[in-house]
């Protein structure tokens, strides 16, 4: 029983990193439909980030937290610039191609020697671990940093979409370009604005996962990225809540089929899962199943 | 230019082509390796038509191609290797196995499936792509045969050209017939206005079926062809990024053009191959830079191309003559 | 027996009952327009005709067989055609394409005759594409066989659709709004071409439609909606003068 609880709070742990990675692929498709290919990329850039914060420049960690995030926000604007908009009213596969373009990019750019090398680099985490244990379970500081860090972050995200002039534009604009034109939002800054948050997101995603996965390499951002995806699907594309829940889903999931059946039928189960659950709702938990209007 | 001498010109044209291929194949101007990648390049032409029926001509979102290559060429390899002992007939037989395999499942998985709209069956077919490669890893448990994640070996090996040339021609005849036929007429009936279609009569879920299986059937073939290419079926080559590679073709060579698909097909396994030997001219360093390239590549023609580079155009000789005022046959009566 | 037979027919929407003891009977032969303001329940009726929607209550008979519970295809396969408000043409495909697809239920050939190109398929094919071909010669549009339907000026996309839907071989058209975004002498067009359409086909017409001047001259017989429900019907002039029609449409502030 103990074991179970275990792996709950692991799955915890890895939900609330996918949370935060998922929460930048929701609000993207929210506001402009697109499936962004490159946001599990910028994770990976973000868990860079955090090493080299942390090994080379021996920066305190919230630091090397900010860092990331401005980095990788940064990044994720310059992607929206380049690569999306100019086919932002263009098919919607064109702009999925152009987003395959945009991660493999990334992937193989990093990888060069100059960058990021093609390699698996394992490092130490400036947290000193320590552990408790309370009722059998260990707990680590770096959960309870996670869990904090995330907890903080959803906050501000609430706040800023339901509290601030900038959410509220980001709101109308997922619901309609040109109505929120007419409204005299400037959707342009406002869906940069959305990669922004999304991308930064994602960088503190990628600094916490190195935290408590110390291994990192270009192509980390493949299968989490995916994962995260799955998450945001599962839990309804488009909608926060829904993207929070589904990450926290796929995170128990993953962990207790690597604990119960195994570690390899991971994503294999999480998919079938998701299929099921689409099957059933086809808009994901949370979302909305809008019938068109004949 | 008429319709007949258009046709017997581009039969003239793909007789002379495969004359000349074979020219430079015998007299070794293109070596073992190349001619391993011109076959490659015919089995990705079949896959792509393949994917092409289906979300090109038919608009079905499906992220799962690679998946269907693989099953057949899995189930194609192990009927070659458990009926090795009848020789070529047993390599003949496999294709057969290859495309039905593929058809079967592509059928099963597609009823439920197809019921998804656009984005959710990329999603779900892509889930089944990671599905069948768990089970890739996991098949040495149903077969020793299959090799399980080191992969399938001692498949027979036939690289000569013609195999592949030929297939890749028939298949494409074939599939021409389908898209200009009503059946085809159907399929783009279904990707333009699934309403509309619904109420001049055409069932949706039975076309989106019908199309799937067709393309899967097709997935399967080319499968089959990869397991006599390659000394190794390894489940590595049926990931999630292998069927980005059959998107990327049909979509840059241009959605519903049975042309641009081939071309596409055809020109992205030269460029990658190209970029491979250029890069390693370089030096090993430069090996990433391929990808980075291969992405610019990308990202730079569906920006000035999103129509893709063939969107909405077709080899006119393709296209069938139509008659005017042929029968007399008043209209409703 | 009455082509199509509507009894009691109703629907709701989660809570809202959008369409409410809808009874309507037309014999073979006739134009009957169905008017109403905006949101009166006309296009779900439609729907519901078409098989979009299923009814939550009442019954659908046409030509003696029930039609509830059928999906559109089969509903266009027994015999009822319908064009949309917002045309819903296949955009990227040609004017001749959007005719042939509707003949594909009546095709005469399977999938193996389209890829061995059998002499049933040859035959079957060219008198396929020989109908349809007449079919636009009728609608004036057989020198833009080859166009895109997308590249067709607004009328002529109208056109098209009637001509698409006829392909079907119906014994009832379904018209939506079909004089939407005409102007007066364009209307006048679509009257004749409808009687036309009437005449030479021999299909019974029901439309719904905004405007007075289309249905006045065309409908001989005229059911009123509003909020849901038939709240008159009768012969134009008489439905004209009604004062619960008056008051639903003047009411509302709605242009007659």
């Amino acid at each position: 029983m103990v074991t179970f609880f275990q792996q709950v709070v692991n799955g915890l742990q890895l939900g609330l990193v996918y949370a935060l990675i998922a929460l930048g692929y929701t609000m993207v498709y929210g506001i402009i439909k697109l499936i962004n290919f490159a946001h599990g990329d910028v994770f990976m850039v973000g868990a860079f980030m955090g090493y080299i914060g942390f090994t080379f420049v021996k920066l305190p960690w919230p630091v090397a937290l900010v860092m990331a995030l401005i980095t990788c926000a940064v990044i994720g604007v310059i992607n929206e610039r380049l690569v999306y908009r100019p086919l932002r009213y263009a098919a919607k596969i064109s702009a999925l191609i152009s987003a395959i373009g945009a991660s493999f990019f990334i992937e193989y750019f990093t990888s060069l020697n100059f960058v990021f090398g093609p390699n698996y680099i394992s490092y130490t985490p400036p947290i000193k671990e320590i552990t408790w244990i309370i009722g059998g379970v260990r707990i680590t500081d770096i959960q309870v940093v996670i869990l904090v860090t995330v907890a903080a972050f959803l906050a501000l995200l609430q706040l800023l979409i339901f509290r601030t002039k900038l959410g509220s534009a980001m709101r109308t604009v997922s619901f309609d370009h040109d109505a929120a034109r007419l409204m005299g939002v400037d959707v342009d800054r406002t869906i940069s604005f959305t990669f922004f948050v999304g991308s930064g997101l994602a960088g503190i995603g990628g600094v916490l996962f190195g935290f408590a996965y110390p291994e990192i390499w270009t192509f980390l951002g493949v299968m989490t990225g995916l994962k995260a995806f799955i998450a945001a699907v599962l839990g309804g594309i488009g909608i926060i809540p829904g993207a929070v829940l589904g990450a926290l889903i796929m995170g128990q999931v993953e962990i207790m089929t690597a604990a119960y059946i195994s570690s390899q039928a991971r994503d294999a189960v999480a998919f079938a899962i998701l299929i099921i659950v689409l099957l059933i709702r086809p808009s994901g938990i949370l979302g909305r199943n809008e019938p068109e209007k004949i | 230019m008429n319709k007949t001498k258009q046709m017997v010109l581009a039969l003239v044209g793909v007789v002379v082509l495969y004359a000349l291929l074979k020219a430079l194949i015998v007299t070794g101007i293109i070596g073992p390796y190349w001619q391993i990648i011109l076959n490659e390049s015919m089995i990705y032409v079949i896959g792509g038509l393949g994917l092409s029926i289906i979300y090109g001509f038919t608009g079905q979102f499906s992220l799962g191609h690679a998946a269907f290559v693989g099953i057949g060429a899995y189930c194609a390899g192990w009927f070659a290797i458990t009926f090795s002992h009848y020789g070529i007939w047993a390599s003949l037989g496999s294709l057969v196995v290859g495309m039905i395999s593929a058809g079967l499942v592509g059928y099963l998985i597609g009823v439920p499936i197809l019921r998804l709209k656009s984005d959710y069956l990329g999603i779900a077919t892509l889930g089944f792509n990671f599905i069948v490669y768990d089970g890739m890893q996991n098949s040495d448990k149903l077969s020793s045969v299959l090799g399980g994640a080191q992969g399938m070996t001692g498949v027979p090996q036939f690289q000569t050209f013609e195999w592949y040339f030929v297939t890749a021609v028939i298949v494409f005849i074939l599939v021409r017939n389908l898209v200009f036929s009503s059946h085809g007429r159907a399929f783009t009936a279904i990707r333009e206005n699934e309403t509309a279609a619904d109420v001049v009569g055409i069932s949706p879920a039975r076309t989106k079926i019908m199309a799937f299986t067709v393309g899967c059937v097709l997935a399967g073939l080319g499968g089959a062809l990869y397991a006599h290419n390659y000394p190794y079926v390894n489940p590595d080559s049926f990931t999630f990024l292998e069927s980005i590679n059959y998107l990327i073709i049909v979509v840059l060579g241009g959605m519903g053009s049975m042309t641009g698909t081939v071309i596409t097909a055809v020109g992205w396994t030269f460029l990658l191959e190209v970029l491979r030997m250029f890069l390693s001219l370089l030096g090993p360093s430069f090996i990433n830079l391929r990808g980075v390239l291969y992405a610019l590549i990308l990202i730079v023609v569906i920006i000035l191309r999103p129509q893709g580079i063939f969107g909405g155009m077709e080899a006119s000789f393709l296209v069938p003559y139509i008659g005017r005022r042929k029968s007399n046959a008043a209209a409703g009566s | 027996m009455p082509l199509l037979e509507v009894k009691n027919l109703g629907i709701n929407f989660g809570g809202l009952r959008a369409v409410n003891k809808f009874d309507l009977e037309i014999q073979a032969g006739e134009i009957v327009g169905v008017i109403g303001p905006n949101g009166a329940g006309k296009t779900t009726v439609f729907n519901m005709l078409s098989g979009y929607y299923r009814p939550t209550d009442g019954t659908i008979a046409f030509k003696g067989r029930t039609m509830n519970g059928l999906r559109p295809f089969q509903v266009a396969q027994r015999g009822i055609a319908r064009t949309f408000q917002n045309i819903r043409l296949f955009p990227q495909i040609s004017v001749l394409d959007n005719v042939r697809i509707a003949f594909h239920p009546r095709a005469g050939y399977n999938m193996l005759d389209s890829i061995l190109r059998t002499p049933r398929f040859k035959a079957r094919e060219a008198e396929l594409t020989g109908r349809a071909m007449n079919l636009l010669a009728v609608f004036g549009l057989e020198d833009k066989a080859e166009i895109k339907a997308n590249g067709l000026p607004y009328g002529a996309q109208r056109r098209l659709e009637i001509a698409r839907a006829m392909a079907v071989q119906p014994d009832l058209l379904l018209l939506d709004e079909p004089a939407a975004g005409m102007n007066p002498a364009e209307v006048q067009q679509l009257v004749e071409l409808v009687r036309f359409v009437k005449e030479k086909f021999d299909v019974t017409v029901l439309l719904i439609e905004h405007q007075m001047g289309l249905v006045m001259n065309l409908c001989e017989r005229l059911v009123v909606m509003d909020f849901g429900e038939i709240i008159a019907s009768g012969l134009p002039q008489e439905v004209r003068e009604n004062p619960k029609v008056l008051e639903a449409y003047l009411g509302r502030g709605a242009v007659a």
